[in-house]
């Protein structure tokens, strides 16, 4: 991350308006309405069951796996609507990635992992392919790691390096926006401050959107801020801005454990 | 799920500390309006004894900025404060700077007394007790703005500095005539006239409280006129 | 005093202050230990009795020669090399029939198949209600549907009524016990399906991959190690059923190995049945009898243990360190 220049207004990747995530009759979210700057880190906070990773995962449709949960509004990325009628979502998903909470490497080895997306988006040269995943897991930081037994069983290494593995085969397919859902919860301090580096890193070329419920990791990581609460939006703005003098005073309580 | 109502921290002891630190806030600034009265009074009433007590006292003014900087530094380190903390721990910081500063000042003052009570008046005292007054009645309105966080009274106070400079100016000409007409009067003329300057110091860090009040309340940086867009 | 300084006070009493446990404490233990041994011991021991006749009967009887000579003189002398042959081909026809439907049936039922729906439901009851049919009446199924309608009407199209598949065949013993063991495979393959971790499949989707890509590259090749154990039990059970391939396939004796799919095949579970019942010289069969019995059993004894190997390897391989 740069750190975010006073009056830059970066432009904008995905617009959302009045998005709004239904399970059967009940509301889960929204109406939630923001623009996601191009190549910057926006993060999503809020205590737990406010309803951000539900929102993370309508933003590359991965809620539609859910039985009974439906979507009004609209998601736009770069003017291409991401709902609606024939839309396909795997096209969806191809350009918008994401990394989950826990890491969840195939049984397969390293480098048929990071290959994986490619083969099954039609890759099929070999050389194409290896450069591909050594590229990916170079932008993983991981490739000094691993570059000696890519055909080791990826299930062998240790939890930050598996996480690391799941952000190269996420990258490795060239999405536009990488959403990561609590990347760092399951890992420890030093694996965490390996992947917010990590994600510094690559915010460079990607869009990054992250969901964490560590408020300190989206004040260091992230150029803006989105506070949830109860299935709503309450204020999304530059994160400095945000920490120092938020304008909801929802926000203000949250952020400084003034609650309960 | 609860709510987000109750204006106090979920950690008690977080919460203990943060009112800790603002009640040493508050006796520092007592203990500073106290020697800046004291001083006065020392001038006015020409009372020795007065002002070597307040230079005496202006000590435990020191030991309160030591254990102030302290607590701040314990609660930066250990709770990670944001917004409205946030701004509330560091001008605390800057707060305790300037009041020690007008606490010194006082001294100086005090200091000056114990010289000028050395020889007779040189003149009755009229305009330097009004300054006095005025500068004290601006650190009052400065720490009570601050306890009530009322930032447009933390402005009031930053408007009246205009008096503090005029009342300086009309002194310092005044003073200057005495000291033309005969040299003998210079001594004590620049006794009083430093005793003025720092009146008129004691109101710019006067100033400077008040901006940070307004910046603790509202999170505008008022200072130098608010930061340029570039 | 705080509260919890209290409760420590009371437990550092000189009686409790010892880590002893209570006579009751220990009573119960060592009576459940004792009772559920004694189950195990039970179990084994009954085991160990059919174990120990069978072997002892007929371990000296098998012979090389055993197992690859025909019988001869009334199953009174030789071997029971055709039914060997028989079952193997007939067991090799069963998976080849039984196990993709099977394996596909399970993969719509967890990946495909609406959760709640009427079809889905009615679909797994079907299932549940197929495992409990008798073998027999599978056996009556097999006659009536495969051997009288379906292979009297092939006849009829393309052997102008010539009795070639209208009677006891491989190919419909096979069917037949495909349908047999079909449950078993579909609720070992669904159970391997579910094994599968959610967050693999998301993992997949997640990358752009279809429903179809996921199921083929990441659902089966996790699931396979259950899937296996499936065929294997499938075929373990196939090996020893008797009822289905009474009427269906199976024949009393052959003088020649079966030529092709429409000819009738010798197996060893039958083979034992005959030799039990229709022996015209019981003294000099029994000896047979038991070397038939003892290399079912061997050869189940195997099949389970490959099971049980393949799916340790396999569920290594797919689980390490995580």
């Amino acid at each position: 991350m740069s750190v975010l220049a006073p009056n830059v207004t970066p432009a904008t990747k995905l617009i959302v308006r009045e998005l709004c995530i239904y399970y059967g009759e009940k509301k889960g979210v929204g109406p939630v309405t923001m623009d996601i700057a191009e190549k910057h880190v926006t993060a999503f906070i809020g205590p737990s069951g406010c309803g951000k990773s539900t929102y993370l995962r309508a933003l590359n449709r991965m809620n539609e796996l859910i039985p009974g949960c439906r979507m009004t509004g609209e998601v736009k990325l770069d003017g291409d609507a991401i709902y609606g009628a024939g839309v396909d979502p795997v096209t969806v998903r191809r350009r918008i990635g994401m990394v989950f909470q826990r890491s969840n490497p195939f049984p397969k080895s390293i480098a048929e992992n990071v290959a994986y997306g490619l083969r099954i988006g039609g890759l099929k040269e070999e050389r194409e392919i290896s450069m591909r995943v050594e590229r990916a897991l170079q932008q993983a930081a991981l490739w000094e790691e691993v570059k000696d037994r890519l055909n080791d069983n990826a299930l062998g290494l240790s939890g930050g390096q598996q996480q690391r593995l799941c952000i190269a085969r996420a990258l490795a397919v060239e999405p536009e926006v990488l959403l990561m859902d609590e990347p760092a919860s399951a890992l420890d301090p030093i694996a965490t401050a390996h992947i917010e580096e990590l994600i510094n890193e690559i915010s460079a070329d990607y869009t990054v959107v992250i969901v964490t419920h560590n408020m300190q990791q989206a004040a260091r990581v992230a150029d803006y801020t989105a506070f949830f609460y109860m299935g709503e939006l309450v204020e999304f703005d530059r994160t400095d801005v945000l920490f120092t003098k938020p304008s909801n005073q929802r926000t203000e309580d949250y952020i400084t454990g003034r609650f309960g | 799920m609860r709510t987000l109502t109750s204006r106090e921290h979920t950690n008690r002891e977080y919460e203990q500390e943060l009112r800790r630190l603002r009640e040493q806030l508050l006796l520092m600034g007592a203990k500073v309006e106290e020697i800046i009265r004291g001083s006065i009074r020392a001038l006015v009433e020409r009372e020795t004894a007065l002002a070597e007590q307040m230079i005496a006292f202006d000590k435990k003014i020191n030991q309160l900025e030591l254990e102030i900087d302290e607590l701040c530094m314990q609660i930066l380190a250990r709770r990670q404060p944001v917004a409205s903390d946030l701004r509330f721990i560091t001008m605390a910081l800057k707060l305790v700077t300037d009041l020690e500063r007008i606490g010194d000042l006082g001294v100086n003052i005090c200091e000056r007394v114990v010289e000028l009570n050395a020889e007779p008046p040189l003149k009755p005292y009229v305009d330097m007790p009004n300054m006095a007054r005025e500068v004290q009645e601006m650190l009052h309105e400065a720490l009570d703005a601050f306890v009530a966080a009322d930032a447009d009274r933390a402005q009031h106070v930053i408007v009246r500095d205009r008096n503090i400079d005029a009342y300086y100016s009309q002194i310092f000409r005044e003073l200057l005539t005495y000291m033309m007409e005969d040299p003998r009067n210079i001594f004590r003329a620049t006794r009083l006239q430093s005793i003025a300057k720092y009146l008129e110091r004691i109101g710019d860090h006067v100033t400077n409280l008040g901006e940070m009040v307004v910046f603790m309340v509202k999170g505008k940086d008022i200072r130098h006129g608010g930061r340029q867009v570039i | 005093m705080s509260a919890t300084a209290q409760a420590a006070s009371r437990r550092n009493t000189s009686a409790q202050r010892v880590f002893v446990r209570t006579v009751g404490n220990r009573l119960g233990d060592a009576s459940m230990a004792i009772s559920s041994g004694l189950a195990a011991v039970v179990v084994l021991a009954i085991l160990g009795v059919i174990l120990v006749d069978i072997v002892h009967n007929g371990v000296h009887h098998l012979s090389i020669a055993f197992l690859t000579e025909a019988p001869r003189e009334g199953m009174t002398a030789g071997g029971i090399f055709p039914a060997i042959v028989g079952m193997v081909e007939m067991v090799f026809l069963m998976t080849l029939a039984g196990v993709p439907v099977g394996v596909a049936t399970a993969i719509y039922l967890h990946e495909y198949a609406p959760a709640h729906s009427r079809l889905t439901r009615l679909i797994r009851i079907a299932v549940a209600n197929l495992a409990g049919v008798p073998s027999i009446v599978f056996g009556l199924f097999g006659l009536g549907f495969f051997v009288q309608f379906l292979g009297a009407g092939i006849d009829k199209v393309f052997f102008g009524g010539q009795k070639v598949y209208g009677q006891p065949a491989l190919l419909w013993a096979a069917l037949t016990m495909a349908v047999l063991t079909l449950p078993v495979v579909i609720v070992a393959t669904e159970e391997a399906l579910r094994a599968v971790p959610r967050e693999l499949r998301e993992a997949s989707l997640a990358l752009g991959a279809t429903k179809l890509q996921t199921v083929l590259h990441v659902v089966v090749p996790q699931a396979s190690a259950g899937i296996l154990t499936g065929m294997i039990l499938a075929v373990s059970r196939g090996a020893g059923e008797v009822a289905p391939i009474l009427f269906t396939g199976a024949a009393y004796f052959l003088p020649r190995l079966p030529k092709g799919l429409s000819s009738q095949f010798m197996s060893p579970s039958y083979h034992v049945y005959v030799l039990a019942t229709q022996s015209p010289d019981v003294d000099a069969t029994k000896p047979i009898l038991y070397s038939t019995v003892l290399v079912l059993l061997a050869l189940t004894f195997v099949l389970n243990i490959a099971a049980i190997v393949v799916r340790a390897r396999v569920r290594r391989q797919s689980s390490l360190a995580h």
